[in-house]
């Protein structure tokens, strides 16, 4: 039995046809294999590689590149704060300072009952709102220390679950058209094209 | 402000950004969505390259190339694609973020626009992993555009056919670099790939001739269709045309996005106007601010009134980039907004060529030192060692010494930072302390 469910496997079959090339489904199944179990396990990684037709090792070789891709177990909510410049001008390192005592974690720490993780993030591009902060990729701010305690509180009940899903980022929407043309069609799509650009030629020339 | 800068044109990409449900096909089609693909199906290829041409549109990326003079460049072959880059992670730039998320309708049109005029039958728009709204209302915004018909088999019953996938990034700022972009599309770790031979024009995604765009570049497509290149040509100043999204953030009243006419508005209007920025943050003084995105070159306030224009900024040794201007207040510690941005860079080296990846790493080091007090003396003449070491010469633009120009931008904000506040440091190695109680 393997280890991905059959509803990731159903959209990674989609991610499958639409590329020319495989191997540039790996991100995204990458993406979908993370929503399902939180971070990147060896038997994802395994399946993975089978999909796209390369070896395990380049697929964690691959992943550990990026950022976004946890290779170990996280907390529920990940929390990842940014601290670049346009954030730090604006507290961002103080309220990292704050987040750590609240959650009782260092970076990149996972506090004990597995709810958060803590993560000193680059800049989000969310830097009209700083300090700003992202829960499993979903933006938050300006956050001042009670803006943060209340963010926690709200994901701690509950209240925020339909805002800040589970993890993962491809997980909520499915691409519904648009699967790969063949060789064939494309060649006929050309033809088409050709021949509609000719009858174009000709009108403009007759008008 | 100067010289009112109200154009009626004004504003374009950004004209949908503050209508609550633009993202949706319903609002999209209400404001004069999809009319600029009907007109442009109504053209010829050719004739639609030749609007984008006249209208000089620059490419809203960093680098500042001409869009159409980048579509010319593209080499004839029987496949042949077009890249999106909404990688956007430089940091304080935010402006792709919103288009991507509030109006990713005209991204869409754009990149049909676009992959019209190229000839291109298969797109990919590259949106950065961490925007997982943005994924969420890209993906929705295609499937309602698939089913419009205006992506897809024979647009608009036009003949043409373009597929378009939304293919999402996994945190690595280096993939915005466009061959590292175009990697990581490959499934592959984000190296920058090193040119020549991989110009993407040439040898790009799968090595095929590619073209990669910028989000913002592609968005202005649908108004430049619609109204003509010229009427695009003729607002603007020097080569830089049209109008452009700035990103204002730091110590602001009001960080945000603001789109206006080039040239026609100067750093005092966008920073101080309270239709913009509407002044520095506490009421304090103007220290110094940065005009274009982490790698560039800082400026001080004596140059406020200068013109929002790619050559009036590159007259005075920097750059526009990312359109993204950083403000620091006189509370602000140089040292350590210098030290915070060499840590960027060394995190997001990519590691290939040894001056970016150990120049980065030491820098850093040094540049934190200096900051928490345990710095010395010979560490300010250290530190623009390494950049030198880096970018030969510390000029602007830098000297090249790398496969990306990720490694030169790093001395940037270190040198502004050591010749603008060289007394700062010297304090802080005195005091043995942030001087700014940091
Ligand atoms: C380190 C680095 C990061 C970059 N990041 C981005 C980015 O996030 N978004 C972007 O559009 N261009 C980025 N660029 C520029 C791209 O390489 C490329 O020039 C641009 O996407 C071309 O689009 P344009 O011609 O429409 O501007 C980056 C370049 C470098 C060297
Ligand atoms: S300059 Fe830096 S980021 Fe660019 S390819 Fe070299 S090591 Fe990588």
């Amino acid at each position: 039995m393997g280890h991905l469910s059959e509803e990731v496997l159903n959209k990674a079959r989609i991610l499958l046809e639409v590329y020319p090339n495989k191997r540039s489904a790996l991100i995204p199944l990458c993406h979908l294999a993370q929503g399902q179990d939180g971070y990147l396990t060896p038997e994802a990684i395994i399946e993975i590689a089978e999909l796209v037709d390369v070896t395990p090792a380049e697929v964690r070789g691959t992943a550990s590149f990026y950022d976004m891709f946890h290779l170990e177990p996280v907390g529920k909510h990940v929390v990842a704060m940014c601290t670049n410049i346009a954030c730090m001008l604006r507290g961002a390192d103080e309220l990292l300072e704050h987040a750590q005592e609240v959650l009782d974690v260092g970076i990149g720490g996972t506090t004990q009952d597995g709810q958060f993780t803590l993560e000193e993030a680059e800049c989000l591009a969310g830097c009209n709102n700083a300090p700003c902060v992202q829960v499993n990729h979903r933006f938050f701010g300006p956050l001042d220390n009670d803006g943060f305690d209340e963010l926690i509180s709200d994901l701690k009940s509950g209240k925020l679950k339909d805002i800040v899903p589970e993890h993962g980022v491809l997980n909520r929407v499915e691409r519904q058209h648009g699967l790969k043309a063949t060789p064939d069609q494309i060649q006929a799509e050309r033809d088409v094209m050709e021949s509609a650009k000719k009858e174009r030629l000709a009108k403009k020339s007759t008008s | 402000m100067s010289e009112k800068a109200v154009n009626k044109n004004l504003p374009i990409v950004s004209k949908r950004l503050g209508l609550p449900d633009a993202y949706k096909l319903e609002t999209y089609l209400a404001t004069g969505g999809y009319d600029g693909l009907k007109k442009a199906l109504q053209m010829n290829p050719e004739d639609v390259s030749n609007e984008v041409m006249k209208a000089s549109l620059l490419g809203r990326g960093g680098a500042g190339f001409p869009a159409g003079r980048k579509w010319s460049m593209l080499k004839a072959n029987p496949v042949k694609y077009l890249v999106i880059n909404g990688d956007e992670s430089e940091p304080a730039t935010f402006k792709d973020h919103d288009l991507i998320e509030l109006d990713p309708h005209q991204i869409i049109e754009g990149v049909v626009i676009a992959s019209y005029a190229l000839g291109v039958n298969q797109a990919f728009i590259f949106c950065r992993g961490e925007f997982a709204l943005g994924l969420e209302r890209l993906q929705s915004a295609l499937n309602e555009a698939y089913d419009y018909g205006a992506v897809g088999s024979d647009i608009f019953g036009s003949g043409f056919s373009v597929d378009l996938v939304v293919h999402p990034g996994a945190g690595a700022y280096i993939c915005g670099e466009e061959t590292a972009l175009l990697q990581s599309l490959e499934g592959k770790r984000g190296y920058p790939r090193i040119k020549p031979p991989y110009f993407p024009a040439v040898m790009g995604l799968y090595n095929q001739p590619t073209v990669v765009n910028n989000i913002e570049t592609v968005s202005n497509l649908p108004w430049i269709i619609q109204n003509g290149g010229d009427a695009f040509a003729a607002m603007g100043q020097d080569s830089s045309a049209g109008s452009r999204i700035f990103a204002l953030s730091g110590h602001v009243k009001k960080p945000g996005n603001y789109e206006v006419e080039m040239g026609k508005v100067t750093f005092r209007d966008i920073i101080f106007d309270p239709e913009y920025g509407g002044g520095i943050l506490d009421d304090l003084e103007l220290k110094a601010f940065i005009p274009g995105g982490v790698s560039a070159p800082w400026f001080g306030p004596e140059l406020l009134d200068l013109p929002l224009t790619q050559e009036a900024i590159a007259s005075k040794g920097s750059m526009l980039g990312s359109g993204s201007i950083v403000v620091f207040n006189e509370s602000t510690c140089p040292v350590r907004a210098a030290w915070r941005i060499s840590k960027f860079f060394y995190r997001e080296s990519c590691g290939q060529c040894t001056p970016c990846r150990e120049g980065s790493g030491w820098i850093e080091k040094i540049m934190h030192r200096i900051e928490t007090g345990s710095g010395r003396m010979e560490d300010i003449e250290l530190v623009l060692d390494v950049c030198d070491n880096i970018a030969p010469g510390l000029t602007w633009p830098p000297k090249q010494t790398t496969i990306c120009v990720l490694g030169p931008s790093i001395p940037s904000s270190i040198v502004s930072a050591v010749n603008m506040f060289k007394q700062d440091f010297v304090d802080h190695i005195e005091k043995g302390k942030c001087t700014f109680g940091k």
